[in-house]
């Protein structure tokens, strides 16, 4: 969906580090800047829910957690083709499954 | 808003239920109806297509607003468009979708059911936006499919099969540029073949489950592999301008020289366009006074009328400026990475990030800002926000603060060439009013607007260039409803105040001021200002001003228009001293007002809330008067308690 030649595959500076945060990691809330990931399951209200899969948080399709804003602020996360912010709090109740083919993908 | 331009009679551009076109198809005017999810270009396609031959309407019993406009075609026959609310599906859940869905479905009894529709796509976000044809086709109207951007599309390497697209949804398919005005041709094409299309619907195709919302992608999915859809590669500009704009340090940087700027050039690049206005209105003035014949007339005219209106009018400049750059903010994608920035600030004063568009938008005016807060979702927070917005510093208070501020604080330096007295005293105040809303917004949030839901959910649109056609097109707006409130409400008042101030007549002249009717009204409310420092002409002028804040400039204009010899004072006398007015009406105004009352008078200003326009919009988006009168009291309240105290604390120190 996302072509690859775009992206620099590349190792983060403590590359140990955020493996064993990615192995435990369970919602979009806990997952690195750029650790592609598949949405399992959203365990939010109905209307918020559809909203957010209106707008591609569709369970089965890729996700990238981009740039956090300033201070702790929202994050934007990099759904089919769009940018959508959401607070910690939102992406905590976003469930994600590992990507098949993930391994740290930071993004330009 | 009348006639956006003279000449043609505009009876027929809002089909509403008493000019409504009769029903059969060849008699009445076609209405072509424009659908599209938000940032999808609809509303630069709709302004290409009608140019200023449009108009912004509500529907009756909902706040939703909609925009119909006039196309003329090539073969010189018109259609009507109607721009409706973006949306992502016609799932009836908020209210502008609910108006989406019934006028496509012809549900609405005040609104004809469109011949056709125009579904605006941005091709450069397929997979997504291509959902949004299912539902649209399953209404079996003539369907033209656009999908916007094309330029961005193939400056991005990215690819799309028009032909075996045009096939798989049977129905016109075209790839354009709403923004470069590439691809409009086809756009004619289909609007002048809808007539001949209207006996023939479309052949049916089909279509997945509409309310399954992961069936209904995956069909487009679908969709977009047979017609060998090709996404483009991420928006790297995007990207890159986003790790400056969202870093850590140069971001909440950036965010706040961004908002300096804007205010530092409202009054820097205004100011000499303003003088000269109102120069132009003071010598103008002087002018007719000595061209027409001695006269109450002339005195009406000159001293009510020009004087009133014009005195309102020299904030033009300075009122678009503001909405030049909100404009800019907006269409560049900027405003929403703002809002991510401002929104854990917000929070911590129980708002939410996308409170701080409106909020912005009220610094111009905070009636576009009420309806601005339809982006938030979360009602509590929207009300809070609502509640709070009139306390941003708008520019009907502008005029007040610049003609009080010019009549009493001396021009003097506090840091340097950086900052003067006056410019401080203007900051202080758009603190007051930025910090009062702040605490109000806690206050409201964790009393009777408590909520639980703190979910966020903002689209980040792509950077893009603001065009100038747009950005026009919004000035243009913004002028028109600006001159047409200085040519009927103010200029009404004006006409009032002169002749209350000229009323009753003594042998047949006019009597002083404090005996004409004028002159009693305001005696009356004396007793209740006079601890605020103001005395009864003032008076006047605040109940003139509930009307609108700057009615009062055009008040007082008049009352010492009537009491003084304008051009002894005008302002070819110009002192040069610190702190001596430069004006007739300042000087007049001087007379008359401690530099005390005048602090409490711009503190009054910054909290109450007069103007009808705003408590007609709070009424029309809350569904009632409870929040409209519940807000104008509290405001009240501010602005007496605050006022009294600004009045003694000046005193004190100022003796």
């Amino acid at each position: 969906m996302i072509p690859k030649g775009s992206y620099i595959v590349t190792f983060r500076k403590k590359p140990v580090q955020h493996r064993a945060h990615h192995h435990h990691a369970r919602t979009l809330a806990e997952l690195p800047t750029g650790q592609r990931c598949i949405l399992d399951h959203l365990d939010l209200p109905e209307p918020i829910a559809r909203r957010l899969m209106e707008l591609g948080f569709v369970p089965g399709t890729e996700v990238v957690p981009g740039k956090r804003a300033p201070g702790g602020g929202p994050r934007v996360f990099r759904v089919d083709g769009s940018e959508v912010a959401l607070r910690h709090e939102t992406a905590a109740k976003l469930f994600i499954r590992r990507h098949p083919e993930s391994d740290l993908v930071v993004l330009s | 808003m009348s006639d956006c331009h003279g000449g043609t009679p505009r009876a027929g551009l809002l089909p509403n239920p008493s000019i409504r076109p009769p029903s059969a198809p060849h008699d009445r005017p076609i209405i072509v109806a424009i659908v599209g999810p938000p940032n999808s270009g609809k509303s630069t396609l709709f302004n290409r297509l009608t140019g200023l031959r449009q108009k912004v309407a509500n529907f009756p019993g909902v706040t939703v607003e909609h925009r119909m406009g006039k196309a003329k075609l090539k073969d010189n026959h018109e259609v009507f468009l109607v721009d409706l609310p973006g949306v992502y599906s016609l799932h009836p859940r908020a209210e502008d979708e609910q108006v989406t869905h019934d006028v496509l479905k012809g549900l609405r009894p005040d609104f004809p059911k469109p011949d056709a529709v125009v579904l605006i796509l941005d091709s450069t976000n397929l997979g997504r936006h291509l959902v949004l044809a299912a539902p649209i086709l399953d209404l079996g109207l003539p369907t033209l499919v656009l999908l916007n951007m094309a330029d961005d599309l193939a400056a991005r390497g990215g690819k799309v099969d028009i032909t075996a697209l045009q096939d798989e949804l049977n129905c016109n398919v075209a790839l354009i540029s709403a923004a470069k005005g590439t691809g409009i041709d086809r756009i004619q094409q289909f609007l002048i073949g809808t007539a001949v299309r209207l006996n023939s619907p479309p052949p049916r195709i089909e279509l997945p489950v509409l309310h399954d919302v992961p069936k209904c992608r995956q069909w487009a999915a679908t969709l977009g592999k047979r017609a060998s859809y090709r996404a483009p590669a991420p928006p790297l500009w995007t990207r890159r301008l986003d790790s400056v704009f969202l870093h850590p340090v140069a971001g909440p940087l950036i965010f706040l020289a961004v908002v300096m700027a804007v205010f530092q050039s409202i009054f820097s690049w205004a100011k000499p366009v303003m003088d000269g206005l109102q120069d132009a209105v003071a010598s103008s003035g002087v002018w007719f006074t000595h061209v027409l014949p001695d006269s109450p007339w002339r005195s009406l005219l000159v001293d009510g009328v020009w004087k009133g209106v014009g005195s309102v009018v020299v904030f033009l400049p300075q009122i678009l400026l503001l909405f030049l750059f909100i404009g800019i903010l907006e269409d560049s994608g900027y405003l929403a990475r703002a809002a991510l920035i401002a929104d854990r600030t917000m929070a911590k004063f129980g708002l939410q990030g996308k409170s701080f568009i409106p909020l912005l938008s009220a610094y111009a005016c905070a009636v576009p800002a009420v309806m601005a807060t339809r982006v938030i979702e979360n009602k509590r927070d929207r009300l809070a926000t609502i509640m709070i917005a009139p306390l941003m510093t708008c520019s009907a208070r502008l005029p007040v603060y610049t003609l009080l501020i010019a009549a009493f604080i001396p021009n003097r330096k506090l840091l340097g060439d950086f900052l003067s007295l006056p410019a401080a005293i203007m900051l202080g105040l758009y603190i007051l009013g930025f910090l009062t809303a702040v605490v109000i917004a806690r206050v409201l949030k964790s009393s009777i607007l408590k909520s639980r839901d703190t979910n966020f959910i903002l689209e980040m649109p792509p950077y893009r260039w603001p065009t100038v056609r747009s950005l026009s097109l919004r000035l243009v707006d913004r002028a028109k409803v600006f001159l047409h409130r200085a040519g009927t409400v103010i200029l009404l008042v004006a006409i009032c105040i002169w002749v209350l101030a000229h009323l009753p007549l003594h042998n047949g002249h006019a009597p002083d001021l404090e005996h004409s009717l004028a002159g009693s009204i305001g005696k009356t409310i004396e007793p209740a200002i006079k601890p605020l420092g103001f005395n009864w002409k003032i008076g006047i002028g605040l109940i003139t001003s509930l009307a609108a804040r700057e009615v009062i400039v055009g008040t007082l204009g008049t009352i010492y228009g009537v009491e003084i010899d304008e051009p002894a004072v005008s302002s070819a006398a110009k002192t040069q001293a610190i702190g001596e007015p430069s004006h007739g009406l300042e000087a007049a105004i001087h007379q008359d007002l401690s530099t005390a009352g005048a602090i409490a008078l711009l503190v009054f200003f910054a909290y109450a809330l007069q103007c009808f326009s705003t408590l007609a919009v709070v009424k029309r988006e809350t569904g009632g008067w409870r929040w409209p009168l519940f807000q104008f009291s509290y405001m009240l309240a501010l602005a007496y308690s605050g006022s009294w105290l600004a009045f003694h604390i000046a005193s004190y120190f100022l003796h």
